[in-house]
């Protein structure tokens, strides 16, 4: 079976079999978090890792799917499950108008483009109070799906483990698709890209699209799971972390940003026993991982396996 | 003048204060090669970098297949029949030597954004389409065994003719080619001469910037000599080399002879 179809298989299983091992329902919670953070990671991971194209305010993007949620049912009287999907769509469509003027910038003019575009984001969320609640956040109203409402952390680590399926499922077949060629072609050279036919901007455009999309779908889960959004879903530190999630697991890598992910949700769960150093050791943690890998935790540690079977 | 396939007129773009190319122009014929030589700065790349769109010519025009496109961007040119490959290597070093060729099939994959997400039969049909366009070109340059190691552990002279490759994979009928000799050795310039004739006899219009003489006076059927900018010279390979001010100017003596020689 090629990689593709084994990486499925393995994230299915590990979806399917942890939850054998947890002592409480607590960790349903957290499980769950772990993959609807994972499937922002993901659509950051189209961006950053097949596009070549930095974002600092991903964040922006699941702040507009969570913030859809609250204010879809609120304002227009939506049922909240179809708020996802137009969540989603609304998410793209500003990822299109606003990606369009900032994707003609590079390296480091792009990220503070888009670093201001997420701060842009959470400030709105933070002053429009009458709208937003402002900096206490909003609630959410419980979905219904077919007559089932789900509640508590192991309906939605069902729900988001299979989100998260589908979108490495999808991400995956778009890397090794004819238009995740071009992607890959113009992080590498975007001269060489351009000389072969390949709308360079067009594409750059899609990527962002893709990655916004995600990140609100992820940003829509999270807000039904916890019945609550505050503006710190949109945040700069969430940004990021997404970042950090995405280049720590491995820029490469699909399943690379679902292990960032979980190592980014699940370090500071961990680290508790550290009291007041936990976020220092969880800082010195990431550096360690860079220094030593890389590439990332999933393509350090394939090629090393490689090596060591070679 | 039938089929002149590429021809670019009175092209001049200045940067800063500096004439980089003024005046100058040529016209490339179905099935032939036309080469363009001079000194290092004469302008030879920047005149390709205008005619493949990356720069923006401030005089002068192009004209493709009998289209103007002068301000036209690459992709729009590679979609018109148009490719190239570069002086200093454009790989794409994080893919395999196919992919890269796969890449270069882009214009060629009806498959949609969709299609590519959900892995719908006609994007597994683009990628099998392209994969089999690549593995063809990849042994007609040679490197049918490199296929699937990654572009950026191939040698200098292997990642040349994948950039041929590449370029071909477009299906262009006008392919211009940087210097594609440039630091191979001889037995790799021969296969590359080899391939350059059998580019041309399939109808491609191949215009080629290089320093080795004799491989340029071997192959091509018209040669512009560029100096300073300018316009030295144009003509046969045997007009050329004859032309006192290219030996002046460019050849020097040792040129001249071995010019003679070949």
């Amino acid at each position: 079976m090629n990689a593709r179809w084994a990486t499925l298989l393995i994230l299915a299983a590990v979806i399917a079999v942890i939850p054998w091992f947890f002592p409480s329902g607590y960790y349903f919670r957290v499980a769950a978090l772990v993959w609807v953070t994972a499937l922002g990671a993901v659509g950051l991971q189209v961006l950053m890792g097949q596009a070549g194209q930095v974002s600092l305010g991903h964040a922006g993007f699941v702040g507009i799917g969570a913030y859809a949620m609250a204010l879809g049912p609120k304002y227009l009287g939506l049922p909240v499950l179809a708020c996802l999907p137009l969540g989603a769509a609304l998410a793209g469509l500003i990822a299109f108008l606003v990606g369009r003027p900032i994707l003609r910038l590079k390296g480091h003019y792009l990220a503070v483009a888009t670093l201001g575009f997420g701060i842009l984001v959470a400030m709105v969320l933070v002053s429009e109070i009458a709208v937003t609640g402002g900096p206490d956040g909003i609630r959410i109203p419980r979905p219904e799906i077919f007559g089932w409402r789900p509640r508590g952390g192991e309906a939605w680590y069902w729900i988001n483990g299979a989100a998260l399926l589908i979108g490495v499922w999808l991400a995956l077949n778009l890397q090794h698709s004819p238009s995740g060629r071009a992607l890959a072609a113009l992080h590498d050279s975007e001269v060489a890209a351009r000389t072969i036919g390949i709308d360079v901007a067009r594409h750059k455009l899609r990527a962002f699209v893709i990655a916004a999309v995600y990140g609100a779908v992820a940003g829509g889960l999270m807000a039904m799971m916890n019945g609550f959004v505050t503006p710190d879903a949109a945040g700069f530190l969430q940004s990021v972390e997404y970042v950090t999630m995405v280049v720590i697991g491995g820029l490469a890598s699909v399943p690379g940003a679902v292990v960032g992910a979980a190592l980014l949700v699940l370090l500071p769960q961990a680290l508790t026993v550290f009291h007041d150093y936990e976020h220092a050791v969880l800082g010195l943690l990431i550096m360690l991982f860079m220094i030593f890998l890389r590439v990332g935790i999933v393509p350090g540690l394939a090629s090393l396996l490689r090596r060591r079977s070679a | 003048m039938s089929n002149v396939l590429l021809s670019a007129e009175n092209i001049g773009i200045g940067f800063g204060g500096l004439r980089a190319l003024d005046g100058v122009g040529f016209e490339a014929r179905a099935g032939e090669v036309l080469a363009i030589i001079g000194p290092n700065g004469a302008g030879k790349t920047t005149l390709f970098n205008i005619v493949s769109g990356l720069y923006r010519a401030d005089a002068g025009r192009v004209v493709l297949a009998g289209q103007e496109v002068t301000q036209a961007p690459p992709h729009r040119l590679a979609a018109l029949g148009l490719s190239r490959t570069f002086q200093n290597l454009q790989i794409f070093f994080r893919m395999t030597a196919a992919e890269n060729v796969m890449a270069g099939r882009h214009l060629r994959e009806a498959s949609s954004l969709l299609a590519d997400l959900l892995r719908l039969p006609a994007a597994r049909r683009a990628n099998r389409a392209s994969r089999d366009a690549a593995l063809a070109l990849l042994a007609e340059v040679g490197l049918a065994e490199h296929a699937d190691r990654p572009a950026g552990s191939l040698p200098y002279g292997a990642l040349k003719r994948l950039e041929i490759a590449r370029a071909l994979a477009t299906e262009p009928r006008v392919l211009l080619l940087d210097e594609p000799a440039a630091g191979c050795n001889p037995v790799e310039t021969a296969e590359i001469d080899h391939l350059i004739a059998a580019i041309a006899a399939r109808g491609v219009a191949v215009v080629l910037i290089e320093h080795d003489m004799k491989m340029v006076m071997r192959i091509s059927r018209q040669v512009v000599v560029l100096n300073q900018g300018r316009l030295l010279a144009a003509g046969t390979p045997a007009e050329v080399r004859n032309n006192p001010d290219v030996i002046a100017a460019y050849l020097g003596l040792h040129g001249a002879k071995e010019a003679a020689l070949a």
